[in-house]
């Protein structure tokens, strides 16, 4: 039983991580009918953000330490942080602490801006080619956009820890009354779930309940009658890839303390993410945040000890194998709309 | 049916000719009716073949791969400072390349995939003339490549691998491998987890689910059954893994104490963020701290993982912290020429060019067959990791294993590990027909020709 | 041969270049800057013609019926894995290898495209996809024991072989044709060029020549018609009585053979098999050859391969140490401006430079690069209006 909540709790978590990526990749492709290959670089783009103001508020100068040597028998040369110049030792660690959660503000406007460039000065161009085109313009980007973080950080992981009142976990057996340390879940990942619980539900307020939305909705049934009704789609659809940018930068952002990022982490998010939007069915953003979920759970569940020992190798192929599953039983996945990327 | 495959860069000389006779002679030639090997180097010059990981997740070891290379190359065409040709016990070498010809090199990118090493290591031997194959980061990579110069007929100097197979079921006669494996991994690391933790331990495997992780969880657990410790559980994750969190998640409710995570590079360094994400190290089971340990750690893994290694054992082959001679003058040469310290994967590399080099300089030939029994059986000294032995009958480098511990308290970004025990030879030698290396032979040396 | 004459064009003009290769691919001279770029050594010819294979399959697929698949690596793997059994088991001689190849691929694509032609559009993309991750992820752990796993599969001195003879000692095994090692090497040198003329590119060539035929003839075909028919409209394909679905699966199955083809020849010219053969990314590599070439033209997706097995293979190789010999004329200030400008391109960096050229082409060039050779050859035409031959290149399908 506990190990049952366990993994729930563990594909609640993954859950959300496909969710908030789908989503944003669902937002294209029901929205601008375009396949966006380049989306798990803005995943990525987005941890980065993380990574380059933890940077940034590392820049530091160096001071000599005699007492020290380096490992060629130098003196040793120490990084001091401008930031303990201007707020003290104590006040700067903490600011460089809390870098993960500062960067959320950081990085929306530069994933917003990010979107908007590449939907009006590429994306925008591709509208009406065929989706073949789209996929190798994108693909093509999300190599580009890869090779240059690599250029600059790296290919070797950047740890980018949360706030140290983040670390540890929670013993929810304790809580429910199991035996202590039966159910512990880590503080940060419970951040993440909640974090992506709320920008989903802004996602989906914000399309629903305001006249943007509305107007985005309706786009998306059909583009042309909202062309002629005399309304701007266009610009509405940069905004809306902004927003899509975003969104997965956000996850970007919220995911490194999980996984320390590294520049090839958005092309192994991307396949999965592709796989939870279809299998969610296209034009469903619903869809595409239930499959996140269901998806999650499953591959949890798939890689329990007890599992695998009937069943070895399940969690190889576990979300592959539903993915089938779910399509052919249900023909356009768990929610998906009539004629879009049909054909 | 002769095979024909023969050095470019003689047809260059006798194509020259035959330009400056003014006809276009098509000229058959036979590579035995030069020197009796492939690529057999015929100017002032001999062409090594550098294949390293330049793409994908383990490009970083990889550059360091190459730098380390590159000074290897320095010092063998006696620039620089010499290196570990100054403290190696081999005194062939005389720093005016390899018998008297200027040392060059070629560089491909083995993009960690078996195919993609190949198709590279194939393009230096049959367009660039290499003599010699090294580098790798990956045992598919090292295994692949090995196999393909067993064929064409050149010597393989293997890099970083560590499955049991690149020098057990999978040896080759025209290949090395100076790195240490998984069963020395387990053997080293037995006695000291026993001194730290005790013998009275559960220990719970997640292992790579993929060749070497079998061998090294095979390694590990036979070492530290032998001491006492009892295996709960091994777990297989699938190498495309990113989040470990469900495989973490359950380990405290089994009751094991200790977590061994059989992984590499990036899995290791996810895991382990889980691991310790879970606050695994904070609890306490059956009366004890609760442990993990890493079979194989290297810096830039450990880089990866960040404050998560603190305290945390595991093996490697070398660490630039080491006070011999060797290591020294090994790291103070590459410190000087690129400003910070070698990891391990650049150190075996190094090496491993050197020990090319001095084998083919005491053969007094290049050719591959008389390289391997310069090899084979060869004692040494001065490279950093004590007295060492190639082995004859596995191709296998026997020294000495390092077990480190993740810094508690580190003075740089590259001081990360801390040397806990150097684990002698002998307590790592094994027979070279051991059940977790059978199944292999070695074959003939195949000189190409 | 059942061709029109614009169709012999091209297949003479594929022949010749497929016979000259050699010399084509080696157009700098040994020991010149420049002979970095050649290509004209066994290794990268025989890949260049055997991921042709592969894409002109694809195309069959892709091309005429619009269906995208993403697991066709899957096929090519299957393939493999075949071939090298088949010399692990039975002989070194390709030719068992390539035809078990052939047809184990067939069965295996017969099974996928059963399934997921079920589902049409990106539903379709993602069951094929879906196979292919499973038999890449499978491959690599559970089945190990058959496919090797991580290390993959080589021929083994002690493997049974039972057709073969006992191999001499100190022999390896090697591939061959009754008795024809694959790596064979006729070398001409003629001034400062050396030409290698290897026996299993020639091989790959003549089978490379043999399936492109069949692709021109299938295109033709009322049997192609009918696949573009399903391209452009397959409701009224349906509404007019006619099934599409057994053109379709007869279709995807074979492209399927067509890259079991590509799989069994990549072991027959290089014995080994790696389950990484089988991941996305090489599924992804045949679509973007296609894509990049020109989908639908008969030539196109050769070119696409071609363009990024060189890429590959050429550019990844470029290293500092040739950067500064290739400027080392130049004054110290701006040779060592110019290489720090090229560095990032060349090397570990290749793959932004493959990036930045699908850009471009695909930002220039609609059609892919078959229309970047009608743009030229229309240029051509402009100059001399009289001169009306077809250009050979390009034969849209739509």
């Amino acid at each position: 039983m506990d190990a049952i909540i366990l993994q729930i709790l563990n594909g609640l978590d993954k859950g959300s991580a496909y969710a908030l990526i789908a989503l944003g990749l669902t937002l294209i492709f029901g929205t601008l009918g375009v396949v966006n290959f380049a989306h798990g670089a803005l995943f990525m783009i987005g941890a980065f953000c993380a990574v380059t103001l933890s940077r940034i508020l590392t820049i530091s100068h160096t001071v000599i330490d005699e007492t020290k040597t380096d490992f060629l028998g130098n003196p040793l040369k120490v990084d001091v942080p401008y930031l303990y110049d201007i707020f003290g030792q104590a006040t700067g660690d903490v600011i460089i602490d809390w870098a993960v959660p500062i960067s959320i503000l950081f990085a929306i406007p530069v994933m917003v801006g990010i979107g908007f460039a590449m939907e009006r000065g590429l994306i925008k161009h591709f509208y009406k080619r065929p989706h073949a085109d789209q996929i190798l313009v994108t693909f093509g980007l999300a190599i580009v956009l890869q090779e240059i973080i690599k250029y600059f950080y790296g290919a070797n992981p950047i740890p980018t820890p949360a706030p140290d009142a983040f670390r540890g976990s929670f013993d929810f057996g304790a809580m429910l009354g199991f035996d202590p340390n039966t159910i512990i879940y880590p503080y940060w990942r419970l951040v993440y779930f909640a974090f992506a619980a709320v920008i989903i539900g802004a996602v989906f307020a914000f399309l629903q309940f305001t006249t943007f939305g509305m107007v985005v909705r309706a786009g998306m049934a059909d583009r042309e009658t909202v062309g002629l009704l005399g309304i701007n789609i266009d610009k509405r659809f940069t905004i809306m890839f902004g927003i899509a940018a975003a969104v997965a930068g956000l996850a970007g952002v919220m995911y490194t303390p999980i996984n320390s990022p590294n520049y090839h982490m958005g092309m192994d998010f991307l396949v999965l993410s592709f796989v939870v939007v279809v299998v969610g069915g296209m034009g469903s953003l619903s869809g595409a945040v239930l499959a996140g979920f269901l998806l999650g759970i499953l591959e949890s569940f798939a890689s329990m000890a007890i599992v695998l020992e009937t069943l070895p190798g399940i969690n190889q192929i576990i979300i592959y194998l539903v993915a089938i599953i779910i399509l052919l039983t249900r023909p356009r996945g768990l929610m998906g709309r009539k004629g879009v990327m049909e054909d | 049916m002769s095979n024909t495959k023969l050095t470019r860069r003689g047809l260059i000389k006798t194509g020259a000719v035959a330009g400056a006779a003014g006809l276009a002679l098509p000229t058959y030639l036979r590579a035995d009716g030069h020197a009796g090997f492939l690529n057999a180097p015929t100017g002032d010059t001999v062409t090594l073949g550098f294949n390293v990981p330049q793409s994908g997740p383990y490009a970083d070891e990889g550059a360091d791969e190459l730098r380390a290379y590159e000074l290897a190359v320095e010092h063998l065409n006696g620039e620089g400072d010499g290196g570990l040709m100054n403290t190696f016990t081999s005194k062939a070498l005389q720093g005016n390349g390899i018998l008297g010809k200027k040392v060059e090199y070629v560089t491909g990118d083995t993009q960690t995939k078996s195919d993609a090493a190949r198709a590279s290591a194939k393009s230096m031997i049959e367009k660039d003339g290499a003599i010699m194959i090294t580098g790798g980061s990956s045992s598919g990579v090292a295994v692949a490549v090995q196999a393909l110069c067993q064929e064409a007929g050149v010597i393989f100097m293997a890099g970083l691998t560590h499955s049991n197979d690149t020098t057990g079921k999978d040896r080759r006669a025209n290949g090395f491998r100076h790195f240490f494996n998984s069963y020395m991994s387990g053997a080293a690391l037995a006695p000291v987890l026993q001194n730290a933790y005790g013998s009275d331990r559960k220990a719970y495997h997640l292992t790579a689910d993929y060749n070497w992780g079998y061998t090294t969880e095979e390694a590990v657990r036979t070492s530290t059954e032998a001491m006492g410790w009892e295996t709960v559980n091994t777990v297989l994750t699938p190498l495309t893994q990113t989040d470990f969190s469900s495989y973490i998640a359950p380990v405290l409710q089994s009751g094991a104490d200790v977590l061994v995570l059989n992984h590499y590079g990036g899995n290791m360094v996810n895991s382990l963020t889980n691991a310790v994400q879970f606050g695994l190290r904070d609890k306490q089971v059956n009366g004890k701290n609760f442990e993990i340990v890493v079979p194989l750690y290297s810096r830039l893994m450990a880089k990866g993982a960040g404050a998560n290694v603190k305290g945390i054992f595991g093996s490697t082959n070398w660490h630039w912290s080491l006070q011999d001679e060797g290591s020294k003058a090994f790291v103070q040469s590459f410190g000087t020429k690129y400003g910070f310290p070698p990891s391990q994967a650049a150190h075996t590399c190094y090496v491993q060019a050197l020990l090319y080099a001095d084998a083919v300089e005491r053969a007094g030939s290049f050719n591959p067959c008389a390289v391997v029994e310069a090899l084979e059986g060869f004692e040494f000294d001065g490279m950093g990791n004590g007295p060492t032995l190639y082995r004859a009958e596995d191709h296998q480098c026997f020294k000495d294993v390092l077990v480190v511990k993740g810094k508690e308290n580190p003075t740089s970004e590259f001081d990360l590990l801390e040397i806990v025990e150097v684990t002698p030879v002998e307590q790592v030698t094994y027979a070279p027909d051991h059940p977790q290396f059978a199944g292999g032979s070695l074959g003939t040396c195949n000189p190409g020709a | 041969m059942g061709l029109n004459k614009k169709d012999v064009t091209l297949l003479i003009i594929v022949a010749i270049l497929c016979l000259f290769a050699p010399f084509i691919l080696n157009p700098f001279p040994e020991g010149s800057a420049m002979a970095q770029f050649n290509a004209g050594y066994p290794d990268l010819m025989q890949r260049l013609v055997i991921f042709g294979i592969f894409a002109i399959g694809f195309n069959i697929l892709f091309g005429l019926t619009g269906y995208l698949s993403f697991g066709h690596a899957a096929f090519l793997g299957v393939g493999s894995y075949a071939a090298i059994w088949m010399m692990k088991l039975l002989t070194m001689n390709v030719i068992p290898a390539i035809i078990i190849s052939v047809l184990v691929a067939g069965l295996f694509s017969l099974l996928v495209g059963w399934i997921s032609l079920r589902r049409s559009g990106i539903y379709f993309s993602i069951l094929t996809l879906a196979f292919a991750q499973m038999s890449y992820s499978l491959a690599y752990s559970v089945l190990t024991p058959i496919t090797g796993g991580e290390t993959g599969l080589q021929p083994k001195v002690n493997d049974p072989r039972i057709l073969d003879g006992a191999l001499a000692a100190g022999e390896t095994p090697r591939a061959n044709l009754f008795g024809l090692q694959m790596n064979e090497s006729y070398e001409m040198a003629v001034g400062g060029w050396v030409f290698t003329f290897n026996a299993g590119y020639y091989m790959a060539a003549v089978v490379m020549l043999i399936a492109f035929y069949i692709s021109i003839r299938i295109f033709r075909s009322p049997f192609g018609m009918m696949l573009r028919a399903v391209k452009s409209n397959q409701q009224r394909l349906n509404y007019t009585g006619l099934n599409a679905k057994p053109y379709t699966l007869a279709a995807f199955v074979i492209s399927g053979m067509y890259a079991g083809l590509a799989g069994g020849l990549l072991v027959a010219m290089d014995t080994q098999v790696g389950a990484e053969r089988m991941f996305w990314t090489a599924s992804g590599e045949v679509v973007l050859m296609t894509i990049l070439g020109g989908a639908g033209t008969l030539i196109g997706p050769v070119l696409g391969a071609g363009f990024i097995k060189y890429m590959e293979n050429i550019v990844s190789k470029i290293n500092k140490s040739i950067l500064e010999q290739w400027f080392a004329f130049m004054p110290d200030g701006i040779e060592d401006l110019l290489i720090t400008l090229v560095y990032p391109f060349i090397g570990k960096g290749w793959h932004l430079t493959l990036g930045i050229l699908f850009m471009l082409v695909v930002i220039f060039l609609p059609g892919g690069l078959v229309e970047g050779g009608q743009r030229v050859g229309r240029l051509f035409k402009r100059k001399k209006p009289a001169d009306d031959k077809p250009d050979g290149r390009t034969t849209p399908a739509e």
